[in-house]
């Protein structure tokens, strides 16, 4: 008799259905694994469909005019009327037209310079500066493209001044920190942040819940040690396997991309331990909610997703609805990819970044908490 | 401090636990002396490991109270778990570290002040030598179980809590295991330990019984096979199953149960019994004769007895 003549097709199916009946039985009970199943491509798609943007409108801008001219606020107005620029901040110096891009707190910057109407008109085509932050040139590039003909052309409508196929005045677009507006260089610290998080979350989601799967918890309880040394014990290793990794990345980033530091490799340093003890204590404070692996793993998914899209790594985060910049905020990685873009390609110092140091802050010792406070120190 | 000093360990009144509304221990009180090795027998899922959890703080009674070493079970549990050593049922040390690493992380954890000394003693002490490098998943079940209990003595505590340290280790390994604790029991250790196993509680100073989440008798193993009062004979001869059909059920016998060979017929009440079997007796049949109840021969009477009261 044959192989196939014993095991026969009706067999086949008979097995298959009683594991195929087990499976559904088992997924029945594991209540959190149905409603994820339910849950995260409905919250996902919501949430990504309406934040997701890839030619971002009402982008932070600042305007130095160093002339009050009806020319001038034509232009401003036709700028911003393309939906494309939302003007912010109003300078009064040179200087503050340097720091609010260097700050990050807009990404354009446009200067008028004296005397702009009147060259325009004498017909010597002026120059109007534009100023954008490349470290994010998705943002950057669409917006810029849209501003040279839209500008001109409100100008002749609006100023009835002679249509001419001679452009009135030349826009001076300057790429900021990116001149090349080269992807690897924003990609490049992007992807620290992102591996940082994706690895750093499941080293910790995994920590307590596999103790308590392997039986290992019961005799951890049972000993005289308190769930904040058993948190610490856990983190620690794990920021050096995080700090390695970390300038595994840089140092090919810089090897292989050219990718500069302009700022200090301390300071960097230092904030990248903090984002990773940040999400030590994200991914660790999952693992005291999860009942299980499987569990732990799929709350990290369910973190790690809006990470990578909401924090501005792969769309620009100006370009999101406020509330979708709400929950980016309240993200690690939209901190980090700040701090980590506005080091190496800015050169930014402590003080600029201080806002996304105390988020960082903030965002740890919630976690940490979560996690001491959940922790069970009993099997009840 | 004082209460530490006294010649009870264990003393805890009126315990009881339930996991989502089902009693699983109730009203369990138990004194156990210092220096004594203390059997807790009972069928599985009685309450025994809820009960040594309770015990060293790692669940917390729904009502009842007492002392664990002197320490309240109920607010001192972090000065227990200094005190006491808790084995398991289920081997719950790393299966991925070595035996010595994980010997010196429990030494590490109590705050021993030499790990790595205490470590190497208690693998020479556990006849662990030639192995001390290998993976705890790697040991076979009986040296997981040495390994277990030296990592739970290795913090030199004062009582230990043994839960069914020998289910699933073979007879030569549960009979070191034996030796060993009563070697521990004579430097002055108490010793709870848990079993299902009979012959078990011949080794103990004292045993308690539980069943159903009752502690339903304890005692010395004499003391307990004294107050069940049940009588018993010994039956041979052929055709004992049919014997068995029979008498089972009967009014005055309140147990039948195979024992080898024989049959073992008991009753709670002498007289009634002597009026049920002597039909069968005069028969010719098969050979009668009075026997002490074995212990096995008590437990399950009690048993049985509970049972009527529970359903």
């Amino acid at each position: 008799m044959s192989w196939f003549d014993r095991i026969g097709t009706s067999g086949f199916w008979r097995r298959a259905k009683a594991m195929l009946v087990k499976e559904f039985v088992q997924l029945r009970r594991d209540r959190v694994s149905f409603a994820m199943i339910v849950m995260i491509p409905i919250m996902q798609l919501i949430l990504f469909g309406y934040a997701i943007n890839t030619t971002p409108r009402n982008l932070p801008t600042a305007v130095l005019l160093q002339e009050t001219s009806d020319v001038g606020r034509t232009i401003l107005a036709a700028i911003e009327r393309t939906g494309y620029f939302k003007i912010t901040h109003r300078l009064s110096s040179v200087e503050e037209f340097d720091r609010v891009l260097a700050s990050g707190e807009v990404l354009f910057a446009i200067e008028i310079p004296a005397g702009f109407e009147r060259a325009l008109r004498r017909g010597d085509m002026p120059a109007l500066l534009v100023a954008a932050d490349a470290t994010d040139p998705v943002g950057s590039s669409s917006a810029l493209g849209a501003l040279n003909r839209i500008a001109q052309v409100a100008l002749i409508n609006e100023r009835m001044l002679p249509d001419q196929t001679q452009p009135l005045f030349e826009i001076r677009a300057h790429a900021r920190y990116n001149p090349a507006a080269s992807s690897s260089l924003n990609i490049v610290p992007g992807l620290v942040g992102t591996i940082l998080t994706m690895t750093m979350l499941i080293f910790t989601a995994l920590s307590v819940t596999r103790e308590v799967e392997r039986g290992t918890m019961e005799s951890l309880l049972s000993m005289p040690i308190s769930p904040l040394e058993i948190m610490v014990g856990k983190i620690i290793p794990y920021i050096m396997v995080g700090f390695t990794q970390a300038a595994l990345i840089i140092g090919f980033g810089i090897l292989l991309f050219g990718v500069p530091i302009l700022g200090s490799l301390l300071l960097l340093g230092l904030l990248s331990t903090l984002f990773i003890a940040t999400n030590l204590s994200i991914g660790y404070s999952f693992s005291t909610v999860a009942q299980n692996q499987l569990q732990a793993i799929q709350m990290t998914f369910m973190f790690f997703l809006p990470n990578i899209l909401l924090s501005g790594f792969m769309f620009p985060f100006a370009g999101m609805p406020v509330w979708a910049q709400w929950i980016g905020e309240a993200l690690p990685l939209t901190h980090y990819l700040r701090i980590v873009r506005s080091i190496m390609l800015k050169g930014s110092g402590f003080f600029e970044l201080q806002y996304e140091v105390l988020a960082l802050f903030v965002l740890m010792l919630v976690a940490m908490t979560i996690a001491v406070t959940r922790f069970r120190r009993t099997l009840d | 401090m004082m209460a530490a000093q006294s010649d009870i360990a264990i003393d805890v009144h009126g315990l009881t636990k339930s996991f989502d509304g089902r009693v699983v221990v109730r009203d369990l009180s138990m004194q156990v002396k210092r220096g004594t090795i203390y059997g807790f027998l009972g069928p599985n899922g009685s309450g025994k490991t809820t009960t040594i959890r309770m015990l060293c703080g790692l669940l917390t009674p729904d009502s009842g109270e007492g002392t664990c070493l002197g320490y309240d079970i109920r607010t001192e549990a972090d000065q227990i778990k200094r005190h006491v050593g808790y084995m398991t049922q289920r081997f719950s040390l790393y299966q991925d570290l070595s035996v010595r690493e994980n010997l010196e992380f429990v030494g590490r954890i109590y705050g021993l002040k030499a790990p790595v000394k205490a470590a190497t003693d208690m693998i020479a002490r556990l006849g662990l030598q030639g192995r001390e490098e290998q993976l705890a998943a790697q040991l076979s079940g009986g040296w997981k179980q040495r390994l277990a209990l030296g990592a739970c003595t290795l913090p030199s505590p004062q009582l230990l809590l043994l839960d069914e340290p020998t289910a699933g280790v073979d007879p030569k390994a549960r009979r070191e295991f034996w030796n060993e604790i009563h070697a521990l029991a004579s430097d002055g250790l108490t010793v709870l330990v848990s079993t299902h196993y009979m012959d078990e509680a011949e080794r103990c100073h004292e045993i308690a019984y539980i069943a159903y989440g009752e502690l339903l008798t304890h005692g010395t193993v004499e003391q307990v096979i004294e107050q069940s009062n049940l009588t018993t004979y010994n039956v041979s001869g052929d055709g004992l199953q049919d014997l068995l059909h029979e008498l089972d059920g009967k009014p005055g016998i309140d147990m039948v149960a195979p024992f080898g060979a024989s049959l073992h017929v008991s009753g709670r009440n002498e007289k009634k019994l002597e009026a049920a079997i002597k039909p069968f007796r005069e028969s010719g049949k098969y050979s009668w004769s009075r026997s002490e109840p074995s212990l096995e021969d008590v437990f399950i009477e009690l048993m049985n007895r509970s049972k009527d009261n529970f359903r």
